[in-house]
């Protein structure tokens, strides 16, 4: 038996869900394959049942940084309430993979179902004896469902990619999921010309399925049941709506450079654009391009944004240090474009298909010399779609670089959402001066305060006035953008651009506060940790915590976090990065008494934040009934109080 | 003759009057005898006499002495003096933003051969239509004359300790040759009888246009011995032909060298640049490998080949290869923006 180590982190060692309420309330299924194997498609098929019947689900393909042939894992989760974050510790293993599959049941908790194959050169179910091993035989099974075919060259690579179609049918078996809504999630996945594919696919799962029926329980305690709980909801991965975003947030320059977890942001806003800003004769209102780097990416939006366009670029921590010096210009001369970041684990290299926080402070201040800059951090998939397009128009509005703060967990994920509305707000262009503008107004002075919100006037080349040009510089300048290194000019200038700043803290999305306004523990957190933090609340009710929760969905940070802080005796600020970057923010925002309010609540192991990430180490602090200054550290979910990883500003 | 005041500009099918001061600038601040002094009379010469419209045009730069020029020359254009090294790809956004603007960017040595030789090739590669006037003196001036990577090799720096350059020089025509450019020339801030018209040429064609212009440092490099000088350019230049450009339309004539014939090009803009042949008789302006034979027998010969070395007046250019809609992205009203409800509800049935 091989036992190559897992790349997937070990169970609690303590149930960190919600307590169970009713017969079925969460399910959580791993499955562990080979990358490039084709499970992709047998795995959204299980999340299209189980939306069909009506069950809140998510999934998510963690995988490691490779092409091909290494080992790959899907986690599917369905919850009654809708609390589809993380989950370390399945209650259902399937294991195709042999050579992660001893790694992944010592894993297990205790009680877990293992399903694996039964052509694995060693029996697995001699590994433990406190889980319930299932050997099915899939080359079997597949071969009933799919027989051989000698004039199909590609038979043995499709029969390797239809053989995950089984796994579909034997859970369908064992969790309850009805085999009619696989059917159906099939057809779905294998349309129009792939219909014959798909009956092939449709005969596998039922192979799986019947041989399940026949041979394997149908009563224990992991069977889900039909609700009423997915009409009007979509599964959507957050970089799609962030494309969808772009696409009706009225993008017309987007460039890029693959990275991952980024490229499909940029992938499917260029498909999407195709497919519907292109007119009759093939004409396109759009412009995307592949640059040959982020330096040259972020080049091109700021030219695009400078001369009109509404600009965006995407990509992920290592190409955000590549475009710090021409987001610093992007500042400092006053120049609209948009900026996602997928973050994924740096320092470095990192962990590229990890999820992280990490770059959240550094966006909020990239560049050189005193930099602040607009991040907006959507928390839901919803979000990503609506912030976006606040973004493109936020960009103009104030004439600077602004960020889309996602993560790799909400980006390239599927969560379910409500389906996304049409934007309610015109497109904002912004203070620009069109040639009548400037015949009416006689005068324009590029970096004039006018109204005394610290933003400026501008106007786009090709404007045809007299008065219409300027000279754009990242060097000193006064009013009319002459260059300048006169101390009060340069030192008005810095000022009116912190002006701008306050204008912007005061009209972006405001934080979301829900919960007990008396209680006297408060939780704040972002982006997508929030997936977490319903169902951590839960947790913590349950235990007797009643909370206050605040989302900050954009930096500068809004009055509004302060005033939750007030309200507060303990505010616990939750975040993915080891440094708790946005508390750091906080305090500076903060006086007296109200710093020590805060504690730090973080998770930096480069998995998703689960529920008991949070909840756990909440409780064993709340539990220390007089040790104000003790500070919590990154929360396992161990509940053994794993002190040692604490770290936290101001530790 | 009365001195001319205003130049009467084209501009979406009307025509407008425009002062001449609308082509001029600021007065520079760049050493007296600097050779970039001279390349921006020469542009806001060209400028004037193909009636460029300053308000459809756009200037950028990157960073250096060389890039600070576009403050010294139409004053009625939007200028961008950006980063060290990346003003193509700031170039490449406005273009794409807006495909009716003439572009010219003004660069050089090290902020294109050093910092920027990515950028500048990749460019090159797409095609960007621009204008890319690279101001060469093979040192960096604003830092107090260090090596470029288009300085000679075992030139002595100008201060007492006197480092030898250890390396041989990028031949920037070379560079943007075998990169795809679809215009290329070189040329001397000294000979305006012949960068004029190149300039004139440059602007009507779609696509790149690559000039490389020597042009000496009278503070860090114009010293004996220097390829970069003053005395040196004058003695050595050998014009590869005479350059004369033309607005008026000429006989339809294929781009095709006859030795001793005038080479007659047509340009996108419908103007015509004429080269009679005085070196390299055989040189065919259309082919790229004869233009790298060119660069090579002149380097070999210690020339300084001067002329336009390449031309395909018949490539798409990168901003055209997109596809665009024909008004300027950065123009584009809501509605083209931002498809309608229905196109979202499909899209959410669809998911």
């Amino acid at each position: 038996m091989p036992s190559t180590p897992s790349l997937v982190e070990p169970a609690p060692r303590v149930s960190a869900t919600a307590k169970s309420k009713s017969a079925f309330k969460d399910l959580s299924i791993r499955v562990g394959t080979v990358n490039g194997s084709g499970s992709q498609s047998a795995n959204l098929v299980i999340l299209r049942a189980l939306h069909a019947m009506g069950i809140p689900c998510g999934g998510k393909n963690v995988f490691p940084s490779n092409i091909e042939g290494l080992p790959t894992w899907f986690h599917v989760r369905a919850n009654v309430e809708g609390h589809l974050a993380h989950r370390a510790d399945p209650d259902i293993l399937v294991c195709m993979n042999e050579m992660t599959a001893h790694g992944d049941v010592l894993e297990l908790k205790p009680g877990a179902i293992c399903v694996y194959r039964d052509d694995f050169s060693a029996d697995l179910s001699t590994v433990r004896d406190d889980v319930t091993f299932f050997a099915v035989p899939f080359n079997e099974l597949v071969g009933q469902a799919y027989p051989p075919d000698k004039t199909d060259k590609s038979y043995r690579d499709k029969l390797r990619k239809v053989i995950n179609m089984v796994y579909v049918g034997v859970l369908a078996s064992i969790c309850g999921i009805e085999i009619e809504a696989v059917g159906e999630g099939i057809r779905r996945e294998f349309p129009g010309r792939k219909a014959k594919a798909g009956a092939i696919n449709i005969a596998a799962a039922r192979s799986g399925y019947d041989w399940a029926q026949a041979n394997l329980p149908t009563d224990l305690p992991c069977r889900v049941k039909r609700l009423d709980a997915t009409a009007g909801q979509i599964l959507i991965d957050g970089n799609k709506a962030a494309a969808l975003g772009a696409v009706f947030g009225g993008v017309s320059v987007m460039t890029w450079y693959p990275i991952t977890p980024s490229s499909s942001v940029a992938e499917e806003t260029e498909e999407f654009l195709k497919r519907h800003r292109t007119d009759a004769d093939g004409n396109q209102t759009f412009a995307v391009i592949q640059a040959e780097d982020e330096l040259a990416a972020i080049g091109m939006a700021i030219g695009a944004g400078w001369a009109g366009a509404r600009a965006m670029t995407a990509t992920s921590g290592p190409g955000i240090s590549l475009m710090t010096e021409f987001v610093g210009m992007g500042y400092f001369a006053e120049i609209p474009v948009v900026i996602i970041d997928v973050q994924r684990m740096g320092p470095s290299t990192g962990l590229p298909t990890r999820t992280s926080q990490g770059d959240i402070l550094k966006l909020h201040l990239l560049g050189h010399g005193d930099c602040r800059n607009i991040v907006l951090i959507p928390g839901t998939v919803q979000e990503c779609f609506e912030l976006v397009i606040e973004a493109l128009n936020a960009a103009q509005r104030y004439q600077t670089p602004v960020f889309v703060a996602l993560d790799l967990d909400l980006g390239m994920n599927l969560w379910l959402s409500p389906r996304f509305s049409y934007p309610e707000k015109p497109i904002d262009r912004g203070k620009v001066l069109t040639a009548e503008d400037l015949e009416r107004q006689g005068s324009f002075h590029r970096y004039k305060d006018v109204d005394g919100d610290g933003i400026c006037q501008r106007t786009i080349p090709g404007t045809e006035h007299r008065l219409a040009a300027y000279f754009t510089r990242g060097t000193g300048h006064d009013e009319s953008s002459g260059y300048s290194e006169r101390p009060e000019v340069w030192k008005k200038n810095l000022d009116r651009l912190s002006r701008k700043l306050e204008t912007a803290r005061a009209e972006l999305p405001a934080p979301v506060v829900e919960g007990d306004p008396d209680a006297p523990v408060g939780l704040i957190a972002y982006g997508g940790t929030n997936a977490a933090m319903a169902e951590a609340r839960e947790i913590l009710a349950d235990e007797g915590v009643a909370t206050a929760y605040c989302r900050i969905r954009a930096l500068p940070i809004a009055d509004g976090v302060a005033e939750f802080i007030e309200q507060h005796k303990r505010v616990y600020v939750i975040e993915q990065n080891r440094d708790a970057q946005i508390m750091t923010l906080l305090r500076e925002r903060l006086r007296g008494e109200l710093i020590d309010r805060l504690i730090s609540v973080t998770h930096y192991d480069g998995t998703p934040i689960a529920a008991g990430d949070v909840a756990v180490p909440v409780l064993e602090r709340e539990r220390i009934a007089a040790g104000p200054e003790i500070v919590t550290g990154n929360g396992k979910g161990h509940g053994d109080g794993d002190g040692a990883q604490a770290m936290a500003a101001g530790a | 003759m009365a001195v001319q005041t205003e130049i009467q500009v084209e501009s979406e099918g009307r025509s407008i009057s425009l002062p001449i001061s609308a082509y001029q600038g600021l007065p520079s601040t760049l050493c007296k005898g600097c050779g970039h002094n001279s390349i921006t009379s020469y542009l806001i010469d060209a400028a004037k006499s193909v009636a460029l419209n300053p308000y459809k045009t756009v200037k950028l730069s990157g960073i250096g002495c060389s890039s600070k020029t576009p403050a010294y020359f139409l004053q009625s254009s939007h200028g961008f003096n950006a980063l060290h090294g990346r003003m193509p790809s700031v170039a490449t956004g406005a273009v794409a933003a807006n495909r009716r603007l003439v572009c010219i960017g003004v660069s050089g040595d090290g902020d294109t051969a050093n910092i920027g030789l990515g950028q500048f090739k990749h460019a090159c590669r797409r095609n960007t239509p621009m204008v890319y006037i690279i101001e060469n003196n093979g040192c960096y001036g604003l830092t107090k004359g260090q090596f470029s990577a288009t300085a000679d090799q075992n030139a002595r720096l100008r201060r007492p300790s006197g480092e030898i350059n250890p390396t041989p020089p990028l031949d920037l025509c070379v560079e943007a040759i075998v990169s795809g450019a679809t215009f290329v020339a070189r040329s001397f801030s000294g000979d305006k009888k012949q960068l004029v018209p190149l300039i004139k040429a440059a602007l009507g064609h779609r696509g790149i246009a690559v000039l490389d212009v020597l042009s000496p440092c009278v503070t860090f490099n114009d010293f004996d011995g220097s390829t970069k000088s003053w005395a040196w350019a004058r003695e050595n230049e050998e014009q590869l032909h005479d350059v004369g450009h033309f607005v008026r339309r000429l006989p339809e004539i294929e781009v095709e060298q006859a030795a001793g014939e005038s080479t007659n090009v047509q340009l996108h803009d419908g103007s015509w640049i004429t080269l009679r042949a005085l070196k390299q008789r055989d040189h065919n302006v259309a082919s790229r490998d004869s233009a790298l034979r060119v660069l090579a027998a002149g380097r070999e010969a210690g020339e300084f080949l001067t002329g336009l070395l390449y031309v395909d007046n018949t490539g798409v250019d990168f901003v055209s290869s997109m596809k665009p809609v024909e008004t300027p992205l950065s123009m584009l009203p809501d509605e083209d923006l931002r498809p309608s409800a229905e196109t979202l509800a499909a899209i959410m049935d669809g998911i």
